[in-house]
């Protein structure tokens, strides 16, 4: 049996590879970390349905976890995955990165034409910022433009 | 395979994974050739998220019709007559209106059938809308907001929208005719009576056509038989696409 904390440890460094400075615990993907005989199992929750990211993300938890023993990973959609499981500290790296992380609880946002937040821009924090796109560069990601520094960045959509 | 004889919940799986599939290789057309990169992007986006759900459903079907069926066997492997999706969604993308006059009733209707699958009698097609429907209900955002701007917008975008509005409406009456597989669904209770869904849909798509200054929908004489398995010409030439590398190199992987 290998601590959990260690296992934990080693998944900090395995990184999105679509957002590389968030790792599978500050995403908050990782929901539970079990070992049974001589595997380790590990609990994935999937972001997004389709996010082409989650083979990767899969067998870079494997490899992570390789020198504590042989990995199976579930994939968990019960509770679905949601923003608010990312870390605080996870949070400001997205903005330190340039992309503003989501605002708010996603927990009331299974209504329709729901208004859309203040996303403070990640550049000048200016919080004059206009939506551009509803879908950016990944599935998880809107387009934004700052109205003050006029910079266009991702945000992370709150989901 | 038997697909054509599977039980009434599996039948009612692959009918959901159908349009999510169909839908999805409709709209992944629009790869590179979307009007501005941000909305090529946002269609594309929209695909992979219908897709990534196919593949739930069908992986759900898969495991329900046992005797080592796979999500590929029944994506890649099953003709024309075999596919339950609703006939809106394997229609022609035509311009960028019509595309997204379809997405906007589509989408609407898919948002209240997840809600309402979020209470499913059963507990994978339970957990599988409670996270499809918080994709969807960006879907349905992105698709009413463009009907908005299109209809408010000038008198030509506004008589083109208001054009496809109208094609596509009898299409839209598919949804709440109920098939054989939804009476037998909603009988079971792991599907909605799809009848009920029409008034939260009307409402919705209304108050939208409203803001965008086009008329109330009519949705007509329904045109239908998709979910029975009749379909319009298009649905064999989108399939021939999709399946040709599944079936010329069956043991194929990616």
């Amino acid at each position: 049996m290998v601590d959990n904390e260690a296992l934990e440890r080693a998944l900090e460094s395995v990184m999105d590879p679509e957002v590389p400075v968030l790792s599978v615990m500050d995403l908050g993907l990782v929901r539970a970390i079990y070992q049974v005989k001589e595997f380790i199992h590990v609990d994935v929750a999937p972001t997004y349905t389709g996010c082409p990211a989650m083979d990767v993300i899969h067998e870079r938890i494997k490899v992570s976890l390789e020198p504590f023993g042989e990995t199976i990973i579930h994939s968990v959609i019960d509770p679905p995955w949601t923003t608010d499981w990312m870390t605080e500290a996870g949070k400001k790296k997205l903005e330190a990165f340039g992309i503003a992380p989501p605002v708010g609880k996603a927990s009331d946002k299974r209504t329709l034409w729901a208004p859309s937040p203040n996303v403070r821009c990640p550049r000048c924090k200016s919080e004059r910022t206009d939506l551009v796109s509803l879908f950016g560069s990944t599935a998880c990601k809107s387009l934004y433009q700052c109205q003050d520094c006029n910079e266009p960045f991702d945000y992370f959509k709150c989901f | 395979m038997k697909w054509d004889t599977c039980d009434p919940k599996t039948a009612y799986v692959l009918h959901l994974a159908d349009d999510a599939l169909i839908l999805g290789q409709r709209l992944a057309e629009w790869c590179g050739h979307g009007p501005i990169l941000e909305q090529d992007i946002a269609l594309t986006n929209i695909s992979l998220d219908l897709i990534g759900l196919a593949r739930q459903y069908y992986q759900y079907a898969a495991e329900l019709m046992g005797e080592g069926c796979t999500e590929n066997d029944l994506a890649y492997h099953r003709d024309s007559r075999a596919f339950m999706n609703h006939l809106i969604c394997e229609q022609p993308n035509g311009h960028w209106g019509d595309t997204l006059a379809r997405q906007f009733y589509f989408d609407t209707f898919h948002f209240f059938q997840l809600e309402a699958l979020a209470q499913s009698s059963d507990e994978r097609l339970r957990h599988i809308a409670a996270k499809a429907i918080k994709e969807t209900s960006y879907h349905a955002q992105y698709s009413a907001e463009w009907i908005i701007r299109l209809g408010d917008g000038t008198e030509e975008s506004h008589a083109k929208i208001a054009q496809s509005l109208r094609h596509f409406a009898p299409f839209a009456h598919e949804f709440f005719v109920a098939s054989e597989v939804d009476r037998a669904a909603a009988e079971a209770d792991f599907g909605p009576k799809v009848s009920d869904l029409s008034s939260s849909w009307e409402e919705k798509v209304n108050a939208i056509l409203q803001l965008a200054t086009l008329d109330p929908v009519d949705l007509g004489f329904p045109k239908k038989g998709g979910k029975a398995g009749l379909h319009s010409e298009h649905h064999g030439y989108l399939l021939a696409e999709m399946q040709s590398l599944a079936r010329a190199y069956p043991d194929a992987s990616w």
